[in-house]
């Protein structure tokens, strides 16, 4: 699990649209970079990034080798109801990190 | 004679309008920024600095094994307002200049008896730009009286000293051409209000001792080692020469 930063708003009217700014903590080695010892830093990056809500797949995004580090997605809901929106970043090895923010809607 | 006269004048003239730069009075980095870097700092959501605050908060609350934690010697990190303003200084018990990453670690071996944070790790870079970051919008104020005035004086040496195979000092830039281009770089006053701060290039978080250390690398210098004591000392002299800046920290810088 890598730290993350999520903004989302706690209460929504119904058929607001909502921004949502999301941002993980996460190197993004391009694999063309070197160490202090010379050495090459493999590739080492985030792949995938989606978001639920309510259960559906609203964002997903396919990163690759190029995005600076820490990436950070903004983007825009219509809020409809009250539940959960889901965040999930998968790496290239598998690694999986989630967060979840609950948004009331009334 | 009169022509020689007018020289001398020159002379005299040339010199003092280079004595006025020196004392020019501080600007932070932040001025010598593009728009969107500026935007990125100031909005505390997409600053990638503040990812590293919040890794310093939770290690801040965060239990060693005997049981204490920053959190319980100090309290809250907003406890730390004004801390951040204060450092490098003079230590009695270390018998030198303390870095607030030095001090930080001193806490982590004699309170929590626990390994210190190597220099440039993201918990110590973490820790440092939580408990600078509380002090963000105060002047920085080191002291710069008793044992610090000679420390000072000896980094105020170091930063007019040229090094490197390019034969430059700090002050060959960072005085002399402040607002002249360097490819396509505007160069600031080399202020460190800013510390630790995100930089572009290293993506990444960087300390004051990180950036001596990749100045010295920029003019083929032997690299200053982070935590050494003339690289503490260095940090006084700058602190002390940007007196009254607000602190920024985490800042943004490309």
């Amino acid at each position: 699990m890598r730290n993350t930063r999520i903004r989302v708003p706690e209460t929504a009217a119904s058929g607001e649209i909502i921004d949502i700014r999301v941002m993980v903590m996460h190197p993004m080695d391009t694999g063309f970079s070197y160490n202090s010892q010379g050495e090459r830093i493999p590739v080492n990056i985030i792949t995938d990034f989606t978001c639920h809500y309510l259960g559906e797949e609203v964002v997903s995004i396919t990163l690759a080798p190029g995005l600076s580090a820490n990436p950070y997605f903004a983007f825009r809901l219509r809020a409809t109801e009250s539940g959960p929106i889901d965040f999930k970043w998968v790496d290239q090895n598998g690694e999986i990190t989630t967060a979840t923010r609950d948004i009331d809607v009334t | 004679m009169r022509v020689g006269a007018c020289l001398l004048a020159a002379v005299i003239a040339g010199c003092l309008s280079q004595t006025s730069v020196a004392q020019e009075a501080p600007v932070s980095g932040y001025e010598f920024l593009l728009p969107e870097t500026k935007a990125l700092q100031d909005d505390d959501f997409a600053n990638p600095g503040m990812l590293w605050v919040e890794l310093g908060e939770e290690l801040w609350q965060k239990q060693a094994a005997n049981g204490t934690s920053c959190q319980s010697c100090h309290g809250t990190p907003e406890a730390m307002r004004g801390v951040g303003t204060r450092y490098p200084q003079w230590s009695e018990t270390q018998g030198g200049i303390v870095s607030l990453e030095q001090q930080i670690n001193m806490c982590r071996t004699e309170r929590q008896q626990e390994p210190v944070f190597p220099y440039s790790s993201d918990e110590l870079n973490g820790l440092t730009a939580l408990v600078m970051h509380q002090s963000r919008g105060l002047p920085m104020s080191v002291a710069t009286s008793g044992p610090a005035a000679e420390a000072i004086a000896r980094g105020k040496d170091y930063y007019e000293t040229r090094r490197g195979q390019l034969n430059l000092a700090c002050t060959s830039c960072h005085v002399q051409h402040v607002g002249d281009r360097l490819r396509g770089e505007t160069i600031s006053q080399g202020q460190v209000n800013g510390f630790p701060i995100y930089r572009q290039l290293w993506q990444g978080m960087g300390s004051v001792g990180r950036m001596i250390a990749w100045c010295n690398d920029a003019v083929r210098a032997e690299p200053l080692a982070e935590g050494s004591q003339m690289a503490v000392e260095l940090e006084l002299y700058l602190r002390s020469r940007g007196e009254g800046l607000p602190i920024e920290s985490p800042a943004v810088r490309r």
